[in-house]
This record gives structure tokens, sequence and C-alpha cells, in this order.
């Protein structure tokens, strides 16, 4: 191991940033609850380093392949409208990353959490938890099995209702890919309203609302949607090695 | 070749323990690890009430300063038992707690080695995208004093916010989103 302390021994991958107008911002003046939490100074730049180009590689082991099919995680199975949600989880360069986290959870049907401080009057369905998980396989695949949740009213403003959304959780394969957001359904009438929607810039907008999926419908059994994730790709050399004959890129 | 534009982040809402609760994921390392230290710290929002619906998640390297990864060109090491990753929500009085061995250091690319440090994503309701912040160890002081990401803050009182206290089973560090005592947080 000589020469990883040297200036020029490591060279490190840079995870690009999306473009100000392109990225949801931390905090949103019609969001109510950021008002206390969202920090009001403005961040400092952390050039990325080992600590920021590596992150949490998991998956195999943490998932079963009947954590996908949130329809079957009791004895009957939930009311609402089955789906199958799937697509692809690229980086911005457009390569698949391959067995990768990919978490989900959702309201049941009528727009109702199973969690302690959701008491809105719709109810709880018995055959329904709403956490689904799975790893993206070899192409960056992931798929669900699932019903269609219900839009929820909630406290933000008055008659505010949030769309209907599935959320999602992503690691990617390093610290600066880590993600956490929302799919949503297209056409939703309650998009104009939302303030979580609206603050993401209108041009990134349509990345974050599903595609009716003919093609994967299962006849008599499903409807489906597809929705393709991107998370921060890298730049272009990423393993170029100063020292020549080094082999420190391709780990068989 | 054309670039994709990058999905757009939304907050994980008040109901992320439906989907993001491990039972083992403040564990680092597993219970008993010899030398293990549990890491606190309480989430203030701007009036300084503590944020009880948060989630804290940490990356870190090592004891040796190594990762299991494949992008540290230095080799991908593994550590027997060590995760590198841990994830805590705030559920009890604010509070995230999460058991691990202190990070090594590691090589800052410019020549030094940063500090023994330990990365960190803050996820809320109320956040629209992560925050993040780094938690560093009051008794490396040495080290910290050389380190690259220290160095760059523009006074002592951001350098106090990232570095954590001793406590009788480990370390201790309050996060502030906002106020005189606002963290220091990073864009990366």
């Amino acid at each position: 191991m000589t020469g990883t302390t040297s200036a020029s021994g490591l060279h490190l991958p840079q995870y690009l940033r999306e473009a100000a107008d392109l990225r949801t911002p931390v905090g949103y003046a019609g969001y109510k609850s950021t008002g206390l939490r969202a920090p009001l100074r403005g961040p400092v730049d952390l050039p990325h380093r080992l600590t920021e180009v590596t992150g949490p590689l998991l998956g195999e082991g943490r998932v079963t392949a009947a954590d996908a099919d949130l329809t079957r995680q009791h004895a009957g199975e939930p009311q609402g409208q089955r789906i199958i949600v799937h697509g692809r989880v690229l980086d911005s360069d457009g390569r698949a990353v391959p067995h990768t986290l990919v978490e989900v959870w959702q309201a049941n049907a009528g727009g109702r959490y199973r969690h302690v401080v959701d008491n809105w009057p719709s109810p709880i369905d018995p055959n329904f938890t709403g956490l689904g998980r799975t790893v993206t396989d070899g192409q960056g695949r992931y798929e669900f099995t699932t019903i269609r949740p219900g839009a929820y009213p909630w406290g933000n403003h008055h008659n505010a209702w949030r769309p209907a959304h599935i959320h999602f959780s992503l690691f990617g394969r390093a610290f600066t890919q880590r993600l956490v957001t929302q799919m949503y359904f297209p056409d939703d009438p309650l998009f104009g309203q939302d303030p979580i929607f609206n603050s993401i810039p209108e041009a990134a907008r349509p990345l974050a609302v599903s595609r009716f999926d003919l093609e994967r419908t299962v006849p008599s059994w499903a409807l489906a949607y597809e929705w393709d994730i991107v998370l921060r790709g890298r730049d272009q050399t990423p393993y170029e090695s100063h020292e020549p004959g080094a082999d420190d890129g391709d780990v068989a | 070749m054309s670039r994709l534009h990058t999905t757009p982040s939304a907050t994980v809402g008040p109901y992320l323990s439906i989907g993001l609760a491990w039972e083992d994921g403040p564990y680092v390392v597993a219970a008993e690890t010899p030398g293990a230290i549990w890491l606190r710290g309480v989430v203030h929002d701007g009036n300084g009430d503590v944020v009880p619906d948060a989630m804290v998640e940490t990356w870190q390297a090592d004891p040796d300063g190594r990762f299991d990864h494949p992008d540290d060109p230095r080799g991908a090491v593994p550590y027997p038992g060590f995760r590198g990753f841990g994830r805590s929500q705030t559920v009890t009085e604010g509070q995230y707690a999460i058991y691990t061995l202190k990070p090594g250091r590691i090589p800052d690319g410019e020549g030094g080695l940063q500090a023994p440090h330990i990365d960190v994503s803050l996820f809320a309701r109320g956040l629209l995208d992560r925050v993040v912040t780094r938690i560093y160890f009051a008794d490396d002081a040495e080290a910290n004093d050389e380190d690259v990401v220290l160095r760059s803050l523009p006074d002592d009182a951001a350098r106090r916010s990232l570095i954590a206290t001793p406590t009788g089973d480990g370390y201790r560090l309050d996060l502030y989103l906002q106020g005189d005592r606002e963290t220091v947080f990073f864009a990366v």
C-alpha cells in the first residue's frame, strides 16, 4: 500500500451535481413544515473524498423476493387497484445501477398510512402494511406489486390534499448518490395545489411522475406504471492513475 | 453522450418509519463488540424544540481507515462484522443513537490525512432533501487541527458544531437545523 497518502495517489470519481434549477430545494415557503427545519445558512461545499465516493452496498441478504409484493404480506389481499410499479435505476450517465437496495412505503387505497400519527377518518386496511423492499437486478431493474395509494388530506393549508404517491429510498453506490423521493401518478388533478410536488422546479417535475405502461399490464390482474430513477453520475475519468502499471481499477 | 437529468428529491414525510425502520439500523457493529461506542445526539429545530420524526444515517471508514468498497483506489478491504452504515430514527425525544467503532484516519487526497470523521445524512418531514454534515471527535484535537474539511470552515463556532464530545459510553453531538447554533451543513 505505497502512495496512498501522496498527493497524486488518490484518483477518485467526482459526482456531478444537478443544476440548481432542476433540484428540489431543501426548504420551500409553501410547505409550512420547512419553516423551522430547513437550515437558513447556505451549505459549505464538501469536495468528494474517500468517504463521499464510497457508500453502503446493501441489499442482498436484507430482502426476500416476497418483500417486493405488498399485496401478499397478510392473510388476505388488500383493497384497491392492483398495480405493478417497475423501472430502472440509472446514473446520469445512463449507466444501470445494479444490485442496489430500493425501499418503498405508501398509504393504502383509501389514503391512510399504517402509522400512529395518521388518524384521519379513512380506514386502516388489515391486509396492507405499505412497506416494500427489493434489490435491482444486473441491469438496474426493479419491480414492485402493490395497490394504487389513495390521496389524503393534511394540514398544510385549507383543504390540502397530497396527490397519490409512493415514497422511494435509494442508495446507489456512493454517499453522494443517496436519494429519498416520491413517485407520482400521471395527470393527477391534485398536483396544482400540492406544495411538495410544486417545490420541485417546474422543469424537473415530469421526472417525478410515472408513466402508465399498457405493455406491462397483466391481463385480468394488474395495471402497470413505469418509473426510471436517475441518481447522480460521475465525471468521465474516475480511475485514471498516475502510476504506470497500477492495476487498481478493475478488480475481477 | 447526453446526460440524463437526476430524479428530484422529496421529503421523507412523517411516515418514514413504515419504510425505513430497520431493527438493526443503529448497529454499525453487533452489540457487545469490543471497543464499540454509542454516538448520540438530539436534533433541534429553529424553535429549539426536539425533532422526533427525523432519521440520521451515518457512513464511515473502519478503525483502520479503510472502506469495503470498490471505488476506494487503495482497494476494498472488509473489516469483519463492520457495516460502515448506521440508521437511527429520532423517535425518543429527538435523539439518534448509533453503535459503532470509531473510524481511523484516511488520506485527504492532498497529501495529508483527514481526522476521524463520520458522514451524516439527516432526513425529516419539512426537509425536501437530505441535509449532510460530519461528526468529528473532540479527543482528536491534533488530527482535527490538520483536517482539510475543518480547516475550510470559517470559524471555530462552525468547527465546534461538528465535534462530538466524550460521554460515558461514547460521544455526543447535537444537531441544530436552525438558530444561533445552526450546525454546519455541506453541499456534496
